[in-house]
């Protein structure tokens, strides 16, 4: 699998490191919201299709960036802005 | 007895040149273009090995990579390698070959008596025979049963192959260099495409090679040579496609001299031009040396020049069998044909016919006689006549190979048309030709694979129409035709019927996996085995879905076919291994003072990636012996220790402190200029990340110390925050791991030490007080002195540019000698750290809550930080969680294990126990062992007594719970 770094353009996969789901939207910082912290770090969805993910090239210039990704065919639909 | 004699003329091979091997021993000798499988049948070997479960004797079924009984040993010593398939063998001056599973010899085995045992070995015989009488059975009888098992034998030294890896980028590949695959990297070369041409024979031509056409040969050899003087076009020969994989990654293994070059390609677009495998033909006793598909009878013919020596019977339930039959009638062979269909199609009957070929309709193969290779065959059907015979050539009719579109998840349909199972689609960018489509036919393949090539040069967006390729002028293809598959109720003796010929599942056995209820495909694969050798089931997974399906009263496209999963074919782990062996297994850091300690009597050890001093000749020769006077070093004069391996970020920005304050659970904005700080960082579960020591170099600028182990992770972390949640913050981070060397002086006498070494800098206790930080200039350069400690004495870290680390070392090493300093290395840090109770790696292994770690009273109440919230979960705030204890050992004669399971005295000793120890260590100034660990309840169990149990060893010691912090509880030393 190769991915779109935004920065270095398209490179093999084992240069990346993978950061999770983006879609979760993070609570502001010290909301002190027990429930909202919970829900962000345990419950998200896992969807088999279409996903936008965090990803970083971490063996490269190091950016974080948001990718779209098909989880069952591992299609890479791009960046997301 | 020999089946086959060879010819004076014909075929690819070069008798000019005379090539000399050994067999079992004996010295042979075969011709340059030979196989090891055309040599052998050329010296009369058609016995070459015995069956796996029942030892029967066996011959080569093919000419291909498909071959189940065919396997050798190859080589010796180191280079031994197992299960070799002769027929993928060139023949080479000096190749040694064993068979295998046959003991002494295949012609004389001993172990054929389990062929006696017969129908003991049935379906699910292991599962059945070995699960009783007691518990424990299976792991009883397993040895026995490996030993007598097993096909071949690998070396067990290291291997001395020199195995590679080699990455490569096209525009296209094309798998396989058959008609359709040269076609199709004609045509993609034609028009000035990046092409990589994979074939897994040693010659490009595929199915061509066996033909005896003049007309063809010229139209390969007109490809061949084309191809050869295009530049963009890479031709390789012993090289499988072995996966496909996302992205569109394909990994060919190719065959070199010395070892195997694995390529990993990306491939912009992929031609599958895989061709087909031939299947047997079922029935009783299939399985005798001299049997084998009519394909390659064609290709021992016509390509190895190999005839059998007199009389032939070809069996076949399709048209392309005939082949077979007319080349050998016109070498000179005596042939019948068994045709197991009511007539065969076309001009069939006219041209055997006139080549004296007695054709039987409607009859199939009832049964073969034959001790070590086959004598006779006993037609079934209305003509029930026998017929001596050296080789009995079958056609069961032709599976596509689907493999390579299934490793990209895509179904095998079932085309009833051809009998088999055709590709059930592909991925984009890639497209198939010729006979792996189920087109078989030359011309059908020949533009099969020019229309493939330009498909995929529209989709690279190659517009120039690159010249036509020349169909080779020969007759119109035959349409194929095949008669029904096989079916239980007309095989004879169902026990005796192989299917899968190299793990001997027989007819018998689909029909018992049948009885039991193991109808599923792949219930039946598992509970037989079949399709499980290293032949992976090439030829028998068609016939044995047939059958089950036949059985169950569905169709086979009902039944469907087991998944195929790379590799393609058995490949040795050192190709995937590549260069990544012994000290390239993984990279090894090592830090800038590394080559002093090499060459000033340290031991390393592991730790990570990195490699660490463990300790120093001048201590001890084992680390028992050296930690033990390195500790006392420190605690009583001066040492000198290596902490390069600490991971140093940069933090600069005008938010710096209030990111910082952030992420530490304790505050970090009011820290001023000039002092460090320990802090301990969480991740959003709560949980603890990372601790050590963040100093203020200026108001916008900070440096970060981490764990070892945790640099990497806490750099992405920060990265993280920074790039995806703050960009508001104005703060950048870089990584000064690898930039700077770091050093801790340690010991009462450290400040001495310090200024005999830096004269002119003052580093008394006013102008550098405990956790204060000041840069000074020395030498040239910048050195970044810290008053911090990590074993609980008076200590300083001197950090300074990589470059200038070892020079810095040797200085203060030099300058202190008057105060005996000495380099203390990784086994006496970690141990003094334990004395005065300082949690790491060991402790901080993300399961764990500050308040676990006796660190809760540093969460600042006021500012918020990250892990805040749920650190405060009720879970997270039981008082029964398991926390940070120290430990005494009560029975000084005994030992204390890192790993041991802690219970209360009272508690049988079972189960998980109550907790566990982290961290072990002598402590000299207890003078007895001491341990950290984690323990229910944690201090309020301060004082008690209890049980460290090490089951492994059977070991039980009885402990005190105490303080984690075992010595200095005030810090006096520090602030020394």
């Amino acid at each position: 699998m190769r991915l779109p770094c935004p920065h270095c353009g398209e490179r093999d996969v084992s240069e990346f490191r993978y950061g999770g789901d983006a879609t979760r939207v993070r609570p502001a910082h010290g909301t002190g919201d027990l429930k909202a912290w919970h829900d962000y770090t345990f419950t998200f969805e896992n969807p088999k299709g279409p996903h936008t993910e965090y990803w970083q090239h971490v063996l490269g210039c190091r950016q974080w960036f948001k990718l779209s990704r098909n989880t069952a065919t591992n299609e890479i639909a791009g960046v997301v802005e | 007895m020999t089946a086959f004699k060879r010819l004076d003329k014909g075929g690819r091979i070069d008798r000019s040149k005379t090539i000399a091997f050994t067999y079992d021993g004996a010295r042979l000798f075969g011709h340059g273009g030979d196989t090891l499988a055309s040599a052998l049948l050329a010296n009369g070997k058609t016995l070459v090995g015995r069956s796996f479960k029942y030892h029967r004797p066996r011959g080569f079924l093919s000419a291909g990579i498909e071959e189940p009984n065919g396997l050798f040993t190859m080589g010796e010593g180191a280079r031994q390698e197992p299960n070799i398939p002769g027929t993928m063998l060139p023949l080479a001056e000096g190749l040694s070959a064993k068979s295998q599973n046959a003991w002494p010899s295949p012609s004389f085995d001993l172990m054929a008596v389990n062929g006696l045992a017969g129908p003991l070995f049935g379906a699910g015989f292991y599962y059945k025979t070995f699960i009783g009488p007691f518990k424990k059975s299976w792991m009883f009888y397993e040895p026995f049963i490996r030993r007598a098992a097993g096909l071949g034998k690998a070396s067990e030294t290291l291997d001395t192959a020199r195995h590679d890896a080699q990455y490569g980028f096209f525009d296209c590949v094309v798998v396989g260099a058959g008609p359709a695959g040269l076609a199709a990297a004609l045509v993609a070369g034609r028009a000035g495409a990046k092409v990589l041409l994979a074939e897994q024979d040693s010659e490009l031509g595929g199915s061509l090679l066996s033909e005896s056409s003049a007309t063809l040969e010229r139209w390969r050899m007109d490809a061949v040579s084309e191809l050869q003087s295009l530049a963009n076009v890479t031709t390789l020969v012993r090289a499988t496609a072995q996966g496909l994989y996302d992205g569109s990654q394909i990994t060919i293994a190719e065959h070199k001299s010395n070892g195997m070059l694995f390529h990993v390609i990306r491939a912009k677009t992929i031609i599958i031009a895989a061709g087909a495998t031939e299947r047997p033909l079922v029935f009783a006793n299939n399985d005798r040396p001299g049997i084998m598909l009519a394909s390659a009878v064609k290709t021992y013919l016509n390509r190895f020049a190999l005839v059998p020596k007199s009389r032939a019977v070809v069996a076949t339930n399709n048209d392309s069998a005939y082949e077979t039959a007319f080349g050998l009638a016109e070498a000179g062979v005596a042939v019948t044909v068994a045709e197991l269909r009511p007539s065969p199609t076309g001009d069939m009957l006219a041209q055997a016919a006139a080549l004296g070929i007695a054709i039987f309709p409607n009859t199939g193969i009832a049964d073969t006689a034959g001790d070590k290779q086959l004598r006779q065959v006993k037609l079934a059907g209305r003509h029930s006549v026998t017929i001596d015979c050296d080789v009995l050539a079958v056609s069961g009719g032709w599976s596509p190979n689907v493999h390579l579109t299934s490793h990209c998840g895509i179904k095998a349909k079932y085309d009833a048309k051809i009998a088999a199972f055709v590709p059930g689609g592909f991925a984009e960018s890639h497209f198939g030709a010729g006979a792996c489509l189920g087109h078989f036919g030359l011309l059908a393949a020949v533009r099969d694979g020019e229309s493939a090539a330009l498909a995929a040069l529209a989709r690279r967006g190659f517009t120039k129409k690159p010249k036509p390729v020349e169909l080779p002028s020969v007759r119109e293809d035959r349409p194929y035709h095949i008669g029904t598959g096989p079916r239980l109720s007309d095989i004879a003796k169902p026990a005796k019927a192989f299917i899968d010929f190299q793990h001997d599942v027989t007819a018998k056995d689909i029909m018992i996996a049948h009885e039991e209820g193991f109808h599923s495909v792949e219930h039946m694969k598992r509970y037989t085995t079949l399709g499980m050798a290293t032949d992976q089931g090439k030829t028998s997974n068609v016939n044995a879905i047939a059958i089950m399906a036949d059985l169950r009263g569905i169709d086979a496209g009902t039944a469907g076919t087991t998944t195929f999963r790379p590799p393609y074919s058995p490949l040795t782990i050192g190709a995937l291994a590549g260069r990544s062996v012994g000290k390239h297994f993984r990279p090894v850091r090592r830090s800038p003072l590394h080559d002093w300690h090499a060459n000033n009597g340290a031991t390393f050890i592991e730790a990570g990636l990195w490699l660490r001093a463990w300790y120093y000749a001048w201590a001890g020769s084992t680390p028992e012996d050296a930690y033990i006077k390195e500790m006392e070093l420190v605690r009583k004069g001066v040492g000198l220790a290596d902490v390069s391996t600490l991971g140093k970020i940069d933090v600069q920005g005008p938010d710096a402190a209030e990111f910082l304050n952030r992420v530490y659970v304790n505050g970090f904005a009011k820290l001023p200029v000039g002092k460090a700080r320990y802090g301990v960082m969480l991740n959003d579960d709560g949980v603890v990340l990372d601790d050590g020591t963040t100093s203020r170099i200026s108001d916008t600028q900070f440096y970060l110390t981490t764990t070892t182990a945790q640099a990497g992770e806490v750099m992405s972390w920060l990265e993280y925050l920074l790039q995806c949640h703050w960009p508001e913050l104005k703060v950048h981070v870089a990584s000064l791991t690898d930039e700077f060397g770091g050093m801790a002086v340690s010991g009462p006498k450290s400040r001495e030490a310090l200024q005999l070494a830096l004269p002119g800098i003052d580093v008394s206790n006013e102008a550098l007080p405990y956790m204060g930080v000041k840069d000074v200039p020395f030498g040239g350069t910048t050195l970044r002195l810290m008053r911090l400690s990590f074993s609980g004495e008076l200590a300083y870290e001197v950090h300074c540019p990589a470059n200038f680390a070892i020079s810095l070392w040797e200085h203060i090493l030099t300058a202190a000698e008057p105060l005996d300093i000495k380099p203390y290395g990784l086994e006496a840090l970690a141990s003094l750290r334990i004395e005065k109770g300082h949690v790491a790696g060991l402790e901080l292994d993300h399961r764990n809550t500050l308040d676990d770690l006796g660190l809760g009273k540093m969460a600042a109440k006021e500012k918020p930080f990250i892990g805040k919230e749920l650190r405060l979960r009720e879970k997270y705030q039981a008082p029964e969680r398991w926390s940070l204890m120290g430990l005494e050992l009560l029975e000084p004669e005994k030992k204390l294990r890192g790993g041991s399971i802690l219970f209360a005295a009272s508690d049988e000793i079972k189960g998980h126990g109550r907790g566990y120890i982290t961290s072990v260590t002598w402590s000299t100034e207890l003078d007895k062992f001491i341990a950290l660990g984690l323990y229910q309840g944690g201090l309020k169990h301060e004082g008690e007594e209890i049980i460290a149990a090490f089951p492994l060893k059977d070991e039980q010691v009885r402990l005190k719970l105490v303080s984690p912090h075992f010595i200095d509880r005030q810090g006096v030393r520090l602030h020394a």
